[in-house]
């Protein structure tokens, strides 16, 4: 199993320590500690997942987050100190995947990391539609008139667990649990921040959306194709 | 919040409903009358006569409003008015005074020439007289043909005087028209109309000449008559027969000059008005300018832009008040700027706080955590002490959480995520979440009312949160009896209530059990992991909502944490669907605290409805003052019953006899409860203002808000 993860993080006894308990569980870590840093660090290691601290000196996580998301869809798991709405939600707008709020065990670490890396693998060869969109499950691609629509893993997954049964509407609850890979419920900012990131790339018109419907009260579903 | 929706808004012209109908006076009725009511809704009577005045007053509403919204409005009306009639009385005066000097003048002049004339008029009849003779009347008393003759004469002659200035006209004395002597009149004038018959007859009866106004009357129809004054006396032909002489003047120089003076007044009277008028409203704009721009800026800064300022010109009063205004507004922002940077700083500092403890804290956690896993490979004594470590590094989580979580609501940092959600999916979720405790304490769980979806515009996090507390509470203090997890929705409201029939609480400790670290027994030995604040924040979260998070117990009897929370964020919550004392309560089943059936005296509350109506649960709190029992203490204000609090207390129990499970360690993180209902269970399904009003009266309840 890959297993190259990137600590960004200024804390060097926490970085420490998440090196000890990511090897234990067969990770490869590195660490960057400044955020003007984590870009090439980036580059040069070519992670399979970044781990992420908000709060860094130099660049902040944020600014971060969103350079590495321009030019990957490589999984982001921000740590943050805040839970407070607006650190969560800016942090998700700018890219992330998952966060896992401060202080956390390292057993909740380690699964949310192997959720998103799990999502990587397991190509099945399937072909999918939903809306005017047509989905390669295994190619990983998704066209509208045979132009090819960017998305990152975890917004593919999402749209092809919505894809997958166009007669069910998702709660956000059990998304979470099919995209995220939470055995409890969590935090359903995750799924409205990511149904919105998704619609911006796939909608032709985000304020009236098509693909991803929302079911006032319930959540989700795929849009009539 | 009822009260003052109670209370009719301004400008609103809203009926009178309490008005007395039967034994008003007259004059009560019309001062009714006077006060607008007629316009306003206060018709009472017949249907008929109150269609009857709706109609007519509809179009007259927007009038009305107007007229007592806007000062400058009345203030030039009532000037108009009032400057209308001074410049009527004073038009009156002055018209008098001119005419009573003109026609002075006039009757002068024409008595003069009147007097003149009988002269004249007598002289010739005696020059007559000796000129004829005694021949002058035929034997059978007619007039001779040279008296008519001499009459006609006599007229054209005295006319001839004065062309166009007089006219005379004879008329025969008495009733003798049958004589011959036929009326006579110089210029056309015709006689018999022109001069009134209340003359003539006072003429006939005296010797001396007498007056009158009269109009004249032409003989030709189309010429139209004048006002004239009129002279007349009785004097003798050469007959020595009496005959009646006028002189008749024309007055219709005099009723130019009157009628040009009236004009001129009117003219200038209007212009009086009008100008009054105009003043006044500039002068009432100059006053009242400043005030409409103060209320303007006033609600301006009461929607939150506190830089608004008055525009401040001169020294006079105005700009006094605008001054005085200015700096009022000016200190309420520095005092809003201050609370805002206090705020801000308390946040930005739990903001840092938490980072700045929850990265070590996350390094010490996964350190722990490993040393934890390897523990089998120590000896007794370290392994122990990596199992003591990680347990209590938990609870320290927990207990950071909540304080940070605290302190979150304390600098007003709380944000409230609502959207639709349906309270039955949370419990299912909370429920499932607290099995494995349940079933530990051998508890079962159960859900009620949820059949229907109970869906409101909520934060689901945080109501899972609350509802967590609350059944994790009633699972630890319950025990090892049921629980029951009931669900409504009604009016613009849902609820959720958890019962359990545990230790319950002691009377008074129901608003306690929300206070910061609050503990039933400090003396009891503590063995679940509560930080002591859930119900704190609880509280918060349903404060947040704008909802009501209330208990309600009895020693012995268990307890029923209540959560009520309005539809939509924005409506306010009337009451909860589920009554906050449960039915199986000790005292509805009419058990007293013992657990005895209740005895004869006075014991019939056991048997009021839990659903009361608002009525009732007003004759309640009336009974209440009473004592239901004896022994009842006098009511006295919990210390913690204060606003921010949220609760409102009366610890009212009289229950010293309790039973003796019961004593020993009511429960811990949760509270206390008036053992005989000091709840209020109106408070759902009223719909009115019962409830915050009972609340206060006699209540447990705790209100968020």
């Amino acid at each position: 199993m890959k297993g190259r993860v990137l600590v960004v993080d200024d804390d060097s006894a926490l970085a420490e320590m998440l090196g000890i308990v990511l090897r234990g569980e067969g990770f490869e870590p590195s660490f960057v500690a400044d955020g003007d840093k984590a870009l090439a660090a980036f580059r040069e290691t070519k992670p399979d997942l970044v781990l992420l601290d908000l709060m860094l000196p130099g660049r902040d996580g944020i600014e971060v987050c969103r350079l590495i998301r321009a030019e990957s869809g490589v999984p982001i798991v921000m740590l943050t100190a805040k839970s407070d709405t607006v650190d969560v939600v800016v942090g998700l707008e700018s890219g992330a995947d998952d966060y896992i709020v401060k202080p956390f065990k390292p057993k909740e670490l380690v699964a949310r990391i192997r959720a998103r890396l799990r999502r990587s693998e397991e190509p099945a060869p399937e072909q999918l539609a939903i809306g005017d969109l047509v989905i390669d499950v295994a190619g990983h691609s998704v066209k509208r008139d045979g132009q090819s629509i960017a998305l990152t893993p975890l917004e593919f997954d999402l749209l092809v667990a919505l894809a997958r049964k166009p007669w069910q509407v998702f709660t956000r609850e059990v998304l979470l649990e099919q995209v995220w890979g939470y055995r409890h419920a969590a935090d359903t900012r995750l799924v409205n921040v990511h149904v919105q990131r998704l619609r911006s790339k796939v909608e032709k018109d985000p304020e009236k959306p098509e693909i991803v419907v929302t079911v006032r009260g319930v959540g989700y579903k795929a849009g009539p194709s | 919040m009822s009260g003052d929706s109670a209370a009719s808004a301004p400008g609103r012209s809203g009926g009178r409903p309490g008005r007395p109908v039967g034994p008003g006076t007259a004059a009560s009725r019309w001062r009714h009358l006077f006060d607008g009511d007629l316009l306003q809704g206060g018709v009472q009577g017949s249907p008929v006569v109150r269609l009857v005045m709706r109609w007519v007053r509809r179009p007259l509403l927007p009038v009305m409003r107007l007229w007592r919204r806007n000062i400058q409005l009345k203030v030039v009306v009532t000037t108009l008015l009032m400057s209308l009639g001074v410049v009527l009385l004073l038009g009156f005066v002055v018209i008098g005074q001119v005419r009573n000097g003109l026609l002075e003048a006039k009757v002068k002049a024409s008595q003069s020439q009147a007097t003149g004339g009988f002269a004249v008029a007598k002289q010739q009849a005696e020059q007559a007289v000796s000129v004829t003779g005694e021949e002058g009347t035929a034997p059978d008393g007619r007039p001779s043909q040279s008296v008519i003759q001499w009459m006609s004469d006599l007229v054209a002659s005295l006319s001839s005087g004065g062309q166009g200035a007089f006219d005379v006209v004879t008329l025969p004395a008495g009733g003798d028209s049958g004589s011959g002597r036929g009326p006579r009149a110089s210029g056309g004038v015709n006689p018999a109309a022109s001069v009134p018959a209340a003359l003539r007859e006072r003429i006939g009866t005296g010797t001396g000449a007498a007056q009158s106004y009269t109009r004249i009357v032409y003989a030709e129809k189309d010429k139209g008559s004048q006002p004239a004054l009129v002279i007349g006396k009785q004097v003798n032909d050469p007959n020595g027969d009496p005959y009646q002489l006028y002189y008749l003047f024309p007055l219709t120089q005099e009723e130019k000059s009157l009628s040009l003076v009236k004009g001129t007044l009117a003219t200038a009277g209007l212009f009086v008005v009008v100008l009054l008028g105009a003043i006044a409203w500039l002068v009432v704009r100059q006053v009242v300018t400043p005030v409409r721009m103060a209320a303007g800026v006033a609600e301006r800064l009461s929607a939150g832009r506190l830089q608004e300022r008055m525009k401040v010109t001169g020294e006079d009063d105005i700009a006094r008040l605008g001054e005085a205004f200015n700096k009022m507004a000016q200190n309420l922002q520095l005092k809003i700027s201050q609370l805002e940077d206090l705020s801000r700083m308390q946040r930005r500092f739990v903001s840092d706080v938490s980072h700045e403890l929850r990265t070590p804290l996350t390094t010490v956690r996964m350190a722990a955590d490993v040393i934890h896993e390897a523990r089998e490979d120590f000896d007794p004594v370290t392994a122990r002490s990596a199992e003591l470590l990680a347990d209590q590094l938990d609870r320290f989580e927990s207990l950071l959480a909540d304080l940070l979580e605290i302190s979150r609501f304390d600098a007003g940092a709380a944000a409230l995520e609502a959207e639709p959600i349906d309270l039955r999916e949370v419990v299912r979720r909370v429920v499932s979440g607290a099995e494995p405790l349940a079933e530990r304490k051998g508890t079962t769980i159960k859900v009620v009312g949820d059949q229907q979806p109970v869906v409101a515009e909520a934060d689901a996090r945080r109501v899972e949160r609350v509802l967590r507390n609350l059944v994790v509470n009633a699972v630890e203090h319950g025990e090892g009896r049921d629980v029951v997890v009931k669900l409504a929705a009604a009016g613009g409201a849902v609820a959720v209530a958890v019962r359990d029939y545990g230790v319950g609480l002691k009377p008074g400790e129901a608003t306690r059990v929300f206070s910061r670290f609050w503990r039933a027994d400090p003396a009891r030995a503590r063995t679940t992991g509560g930080t002591g604040l859930g119900l704190s924040i609880a509280l918060e979260d349903a404060r947040l909502h704008g909802g009501w998070l209330q208990a309600w117990g009895e020693p012995g009897g268990g307890s029923q944490f209540r959560l009520t929370l309005p539809r939509t964020a924005d409506e306010p919550l009337r009451g909860s669907p589920i009554p906050l004392e449960p039915k199986d309560s000790r005292r509805n089943r009419g058990l007293d605290d013992a657990g005895l059936q209740r005895g004869g005296d006075g014991e019939k509350r056991a048997t009021v409805p839990v659903n009361r109506s608002g009525a009732e649960d007003r004759a309640q709190s009336a009974r209440d003052p009473l004592g239901p029992r004896p022994g009842a203490t006098a009511p006295t204000a919990d210390p913690t019953a204060l606003p921010g609090n949220g609760a409102r207390v009366v610890a009212r129990s009289g229950s010293t006899r309790m039973t003796p499970g019961a004593a020993p360690g009511t429960r811990g993180g949760t509270g206390d409860g008036a053992p005989d209902g000091a709840d209020l269970p109106a408070a759902g399904g009223e719909g009115g203002d019962g409830a915050p009003r009972g609340a206060e009266k006699d209540g447990e309840a705790t209100r968020g808000r």
